[in-house]
């Protein structure tokens, strides 16, 4: 059966246990299905906007503008470049996985995006404030100051064992 | 989430003055990655949902380790397979502060909690392939430990 099929048929089997755990009131079932609300709408808001404006970048995006600021010339403005683009991300990974594909099918280095997926999670503007104003802005800062030269390095070691390997990241935009 | 919009918007409305043909290819190249992605965000969500209902009592019981380095390893690999959106992880975070557990087991968790995604291993694996998944994932695993003893190191808790 096809990952996609065994997903659906999940998916659905999740609606019709929903749906039941209603008609009995089940709690179990019921608190689910309310934690399944608050995550859906945050995805049934950003990804439609997220992947029309994916769509728009893959077509006019020049690929020598892109590898000029975050691909092979190696300039080390990248890591920069990818952390504030990261920070302006709406959705977290969720929408950064897609982009980071899109980015690297356009000539980004592998350092740029890896920098740029694992930025994405630690970076949103949006968490970031709420989390200095419910745990205090020295936690925040300590945390995200400390993470910048990590996720550099990371990206670096990473992305010297992928050149090594010629890996390449798969294409999600044809049939 | 309006910004989004707006973006959104002024974007598809300059793409058109340009290129209709183009925008209507950028639209459908769009499309077709969220189509093909909408099974694994769906497998994703209801797993999250579930996982969630487990894992807030057990974190709030179980991540106050008396061995700070346990507790270490402890909040990071729950961090590591669980997921929560912020407004449920920070306040989480502010009563395992108030019950004593320390900064470092904090930082800890809140970091592995969004680098390292062990649920959302069928969506990365997609986009990025299924070694970069991991070895992004172990990597994020080992910066978000790094990132921990700084914070550890800086509220005095490690020395």
């Amino acid at each position: 059966m096809k990952k996609s099929t065994r997903n659906y048929l999940l998916f659905s089997a999740f609606l019709i246990f929903s749906f039941i755990s209603w008609l009995v009131q089940y709690d179990f079932g019921l608190a689910i299905w309310d934690n399944f609300l608050v995550f859906a709408r945050d995805m049934v808001l950003i990804l439609p906007p997220a992947f029309i404006l994916i769509g728009l970048f893959d077509v006019w995006a020049k690929n020598e503008t892109i590898e000029k600021h975050f691909g092979k010339t190696n300039n080390p403005m990248r890591f920069i470049y990818s952390i504030l683009l990261a920070s302006t991300t709406v959705g977290g990974t969720f929408v950064a996985f897609p982009v980071a594909n899109a980015l690297y099918h356009k000539g980004a280095k592998y350092s740029s995006i890896f920098t740029y997926v694992t930025a994405a999670s630690l970076f949103m503007i949006p968490m970031t404030i709420m989390e200095a104003s419910i745990l205090g802005l020295k936690f925040t800062s300590i945390r995200l100051l400390a993470s910048i030269p990590f996720i550099v390095i990371g990206a670096i070691v990473l992305e010297k064992y992928f050149e090594k390997t010629a890996y390449t990241l798969p294409r999600v935009d044809q049939k | 989430m309006i910004g989004l919009y707006i973006v959104t918007g002024v974007a598809l409305v300059i793409s058109f003055a340009f290129d209709r043909k183009k925008t209507w290819a950028g639209l459908k190249k769009g499309w077709m990655k969220f189509y093909k992605t909408l099974p694994s965000y769906l497998f994703l969500l209801m797993l999250i949902s579930f996982i969630l209902l487990l894992s807030e009592d057990f974190i709030i019981e179980n991540l106050g380790q008396e061995n700070i380095f346990l507790g270490l390893l402890f909040s990071l690999g729950i961090g590591s397979v669980t997921m929560m959106p912020g407004f449920i992880a920070y306040p989480l975070s502010r009563i395992l502060l108030a019950r004593g557990v320390p900064y470092m087991i904090i930082a800890a968790f809140v970091t592995s909690l969004m680098l390292v995604g062990v649920v959302t291993y069928p969506l990365e694996k997609s986009y990025m392939g299924k070694k970069a998944t991991i070895l992004r994932n172990i990597m994020s695993f080992l910066v978000a430990a790094g990132i921990s003893l700084i914070a550890g190191l800086f509220y005095g808790e490690l020395v």
